[in-house]
């Protein structure tokens, strides 16, 4: 028995489809929601989603938000999120590192630090999404990877 | 009887005329794209976060979820309606509907009401009538972000929380079509709880806790609500401007050709009489 499962951002639907499973980031770790499930409510940490639908997996990148889990009905309201196939793999390493440096300086007030920390979380699920597809034979788009 | 030239001077006055709303129309086609794109996008999320919230009102409480603020019922004393509409106007007969409708609700309500405007218009029309003014906001522009809303929605946040209003309401101007704008008001404070069936309505389970998932939501679903409801007003105003300004090019260039028929045919009435002048006075001559 499917389960229905919208994936919304505040700017677009990102997902809705009957699906057979999603493994989300809960706020207490991973959560995995097989249909008929008790109804639930959460928070998500930026991390990956995975959709698993006729034994495919689609994986989402999402940045924090809310899961509600509801009459066999799955709805992630996330602040942001991307399909693995829409991931500019460059604009997140780059992201990454600019974190990181900005880390490594610890210049700046509590806030930016704070800031720096939560754009370093996204652009590290991103990068290993991207990674992740490719593993999987998925990212045939993109050019080979000269980095380790 | 208008001379040739006064004539020549309105039309060269029309065809200016023409040339501002025709641009004026151009440009609120261009904006209109982008505004009517973001409304339509953004609508799913604005769907979900309030039916996820009907869900969690409905929710047998404990003790923790009854004391959040902003989940609080309370007789109804002071009301609050948030009043969005454009800055600016030429926009047809958007203010005029949104105002009316404002109008008649305040009058209906027994207890007192107080304002906050968003947009020149509707801060206007409060000033106009006399209404109670708490805050107004003006030149959001054409595509704010979610942040610049922030003020607008902690007014509301912290007025519910600290008890001085009991009632939020919002109006603005939904965007329907292109074609067609409607005025509605909502009510945005207390959240009306869902009608559940009674397998859903066993409780959640909370992560981390009901008390943080209620923390984070609740301000972030007011948030969102007046959000989308300024993107709703911007796509309207912008519709509403395009269609408007449309009908003044085509009602302007009517007016042109008009006028151009009138002035071409006392030109003629004119070159007519001064031929009958000549011939009259070379048959003089002759005769």
């Amino acid at each position: 028995m499917p389960m229905k499962l919208e994936i919304i951002t505040a700017e677009r639907e990102v997902y809705s489809d009957d699906v057979d499973m999603v493994i989300a980031p809960g706020f207490d770790g991973q959560l995995g929601i097989l249909p008929r499930h008790a109804p639930l409510m959460t928070m998500l940490k930026p991390g990956e989603l995975t959709v698993r639908k006729g034994g495919e997996d689609i994986y989402v990148a999402v940045s924090g938000g809310f899961m509600e889990v509801l009459g066999n009905k799955v709805s992630v309201l996330a602040d942001t999120c991307e399909r693995s196939d829409e991931i500019d793999e460059e604009r997140a390493q780059q992201a990454m590192q600019r974190a990181q440096e900005r880390l490594a300086n610890r210049g700046g007030t509590e806030v930016e630090l704070e800031r720096a920390m939560r754009s370093l979380q996204r652009a590290q699920v991103r990068v290993s999404l991207v990674r992740r597809r490719r593993s999987r034979g998925q990212g045939q788009q993109s050019p080979p990877n000269t980095n380790p | 009887m208008p001379s040739v030239r006064d004539i020549r001077r309105r039309i060269r006055s029309v065809d200016n005329t023409v040339k501002v709303t025709n641009a004026m129309s151009l440009i609120a086609a261009s904006k209109m794209r982008r505004a009517q794109n973001s409304v339509v996008d953004g609508r799913p999320y604005s769907v979900k976060i309030q039916e996820i919230i009907a869900h969690l009102a409905a929710q047998p409480s404990d003790d923790e979820a009854a004391a959040q603020p902003l989940l609080a019922i309370r007789p109804v004393e002071n009301i609050t309606v948030l009043m969005i509409s454009p800055d600016r106007g030429l926009c047809g007969g958007m203010h005029a509907n949104l105002n009316r409708q404002v109008g008649n609700f305040i009058l209906a309500q027994s207890a007192p009401v107080q304002a906050i405007a968003v947009g020149r218009k509707g801060r206007e029309f409060m000033a106009r009538t006399n209404q109670d003014l708490k805050a107004t906001f003006t030149d959001l522009g054409e595509t704010p972000l979610l942040v610049d809303t922030h003020a607008i929605s902690h007014i509301i946040i912290d007025s519910y929380r600290d008890g001085e209003v009991d009632e939020v309401y919002l109006a603005y101007t939904k965007f329907v079509s292109t074609m067609s704008q409607e005025p509605v008001i909502e009510k945005l404070l207390p959240i009306a709880p869902a009608e559940l069936t009674s397998s859903e309505s066993v409780g959640y389970i909370y992560e981390p806790s009901n008390l943080a998932v209620l923390q984070d939501l609740l301000p972030r679903f007011i948030e969102m609500q007046v959000y989308h409801a300024i993107l709703e007003s911007i796509a309207s105003e912008q519709s509403a401007r395009m269609v408007a300004m449309r009908a003044a090019t085509d009602n302007a260039s009517e007016l042109a050709e008009d006028l151009t028929l009138v002035m071409n045919k006392l030109r003629q009435e004119s070159i007519t009489n001064e031929l009958l002048d000549l011939i009259g006075g070379q048959i003089a001559r002759d005769g």
